[in-house]
């Protein structure tokens, strides 16, 4: 069952075509790698699919709803949490309040109960806190929970972003280079972590530029060049279509 | 003992109304200066709800209590409808259009007749007494710390941090923005009412540009992250002439230049201001228990 329809969706920034024509599908619960050189048009394409940018044409449909052309915040309000592949964290607070932050769709917290001081405000804040927890532990951050983001290292800080975006429980998570700069053990981490967010049911597109990692995770693989896709299919077909090779595997060694 | 406090606020009584009055002024402006946005409207809000408070009094006799809650909702109405359009505008951009609005209010305020023209709004009964304005600055002061860990405050936060991130999140920008800018509004226009009804009357340079700016000093000097630092920072910069002129030195002519003394150091040193000072002291004490 289909999740995401991406329908002849292009995008041009003045006379720069970074988008022709783009169509692939997502099935649910799948993890569908989106690759391609730089300046292929991969992050543009995220951007559109999170509301971020609007198409020039052409149609995104999730779970039967229109998708383009509605802004960011209401693309999150129907379960779309994404990354930025040039982390976008808020540097001034500490990872729990990044996570705190990232529960407004999911948290009342109302301002008037806190300011009669009732009970229940308390309660949410506890309720909270404890969520905001397991969701750092799952990405392995508990133990820095107290630290500001600006200060983690920089595959922490691509874990905290993950963590962010879980906060609101999204059912189709866009992930822009979730492993860039990480350590293989790192990287083997968030695998682990992207393998099991699919299994509960959890929709995944992701940009990776590490092979090993989207070969080994993917079910499907759309492959971009120039913004056009080449090809889309299983980890097999990519690797072995002539295109792909050409353009962005080079020649022989494919585990770059 | 008694004798001496009385004679104390028979010297200083206004400085302390007037520390008071631009606190809350001060508060004010960090609703929005706390969300990211540098907005220099807060002084002409102030203006607008003081002078709407005065005409209520003088021409429509209404009771001190209705006068102030009507002088914070002009404040507030007219800052909703300037920030559906201004607030599309980012940083200094942002900064230039409310300071061109602050003009037009004190332009307005000198053409007009309602307003008294040039002269201002004079003969308005002299009915704030210090303990209403520090029980409005305390209530402000109790909104503002509680503000952040609700809904909306978490909304402002996310928004200065990373406005795209945090319109991911689901948080609705433009609303945040618009909600933050009108809270503001109103909470300036309730100290613009009480300055009215402090000072007899109220003129058109009263809150003019050099207000404008001296509220963005307080917030920075006091620090714009926490509820307590824009009202340090008004403390401060409100009672230094006074503090001055007990040393012996008159700080009338280089006020302005002690002023920018004080932000310069502040800008160096504690950039987050100083109620950053407050924050080292606390993990200090912390560890100092533990160890």
């Amino acid at each position: 069952m289909n999740d995401l329809l991406v329908r002849n969706i292009s995008r041009s920034f003045g006379g720069l075509q970074a988008l022709l024509e783009v169509s692939f599908d997502v099935a649910r619960g799948t993890v569908h790698g989106l690759i391609g050189p730089n300046g292929a048009g991969k992050t543009t394409l995220i951007n559109i699919l999170s509301g971020v940018l609007s198409p020039t044409s052409g149609e995104v449909i999730y779970r039967d709803q229109a998708l383009h052309r509605i802004p960011a915040h209401r693309v999150a309000g129907m379960g779309v949490a994404r990354t930025f592949q040039n982390i976008r964290l808020f540097p001034a607070m500490t990872c729990l309040e990044n996570v705190l932050a990232g529960h407004h769709l999911t948290a009342l917290r109302p301002l008037l109960p806190r300011l009669l001081r009732l009970p229940s405000a308390g309660r949410e804040d506890r309720k909270l806190m404890g969520e905001s927890c397991e969701i750092l532990a799952r990405v392995g951050l508990e133990a820095k929970s107290s630290h500001l983001a600006k200060n983690l290292s920089y595959g922490e800080r691509r874990r905290l972003e993950i963590a962010r975006a879980l906060s609101f429980s999204p059912k189709l998570l866009l992930l822009d280079e979730p492993v860039a700069g990480m350590r293989r053990a790192e990287a083997a981490e968030v695998a682990n972590l992207v393998r099991s967010l699919a299994g509960e049911g959890m929709t995944i597109l992701l940009i990776e530029h590490n092979m090993s990692f989207v070969m080994n995770l993917c079910s499907q693989i759309t492959v971009l060049n120039f913004g056009r896709v080449i090809t889309t299919g299983s980890p097999e077909e990519v690797r072995g279509h002539r295109e792909v090779i050409e353009a962005y595997l080079g020649s022989g060694d494919h585990d770059a | 003992m008694l004798e001496q406090l009385a004679h104390f606020y028979a010297v200083y009584g206004s400085v302390i109304n007037f520390i008071g009055i631009n606190a809350l002024m001060a508060l004010s402006l960090n609703v929005t200066l706390a969300a990211g946005m540098l907005s220099l409207s807060n002084a002409a809000f102030a203006g607008l709800g003081g002078y709407a408070a005065g005409i209520l009094t003088l021409h429509f006799k209404m009771p001190y209590v209705v006068s102030l809650c009507g002088g914070a909702l002009v404040a507030g109405i007219v800052g909703l409808l300037l920030g559906l359009p201004v607030l599309r505008l980012r940083g200094v951009f942002l900064a230039m259009a409310t300071l061109a609005f602050g003009e037009v209010v004190r332009i307005a305020a000198v053409n007009l007749d309602i307003t008294g023209g040039a002269e201002g709004l004079t003969g308005i009964p002299n009915v704030t007494k210090t303990w209403m304005i520090y029980l409005a600055l305390a209530g402000a002061a109790y909104f503002m710390a509680n503000l952040r860990r609700s809904r909306m405050g978490w909304a402002l936060v996310s928004m200065r941090e990373d406005e795209t991130a945090a319109a991911c999140l689901g948080i609705h920008i433009t609303y945040y923005k618009v909600a933050a800018f009108t809270v503001g509004a109103m909470m300036a226009g309730l100290a613009g009412g009480m300055y009215a009804h402090l000072n007899y009357l109220i003129t058109p340079r009263d809150f003019g540009f050099f207000v404008a700016v001296d509220l963005l000093i307080y917030n920075i000097v006091g620090g714009t992250r926490v509820w307590y630092g824009p009202i340090l920072g008004a403390v401060l910069i409100t009672a230094l002439p006074e503090i001055l002129r007990g040393a012996g030195v008159t700080a009338g002519p280089i006020r302005m230049g002690v002023n920018g003394l004080i932000l310069l150091m502040v800008i160096l040193f504690l950039p987050n201001g100083l109620a950053s000072v407050f924050a080292w002291v606390r993990p200090a004490a912390v560890k100092a228990k533990t160890t």
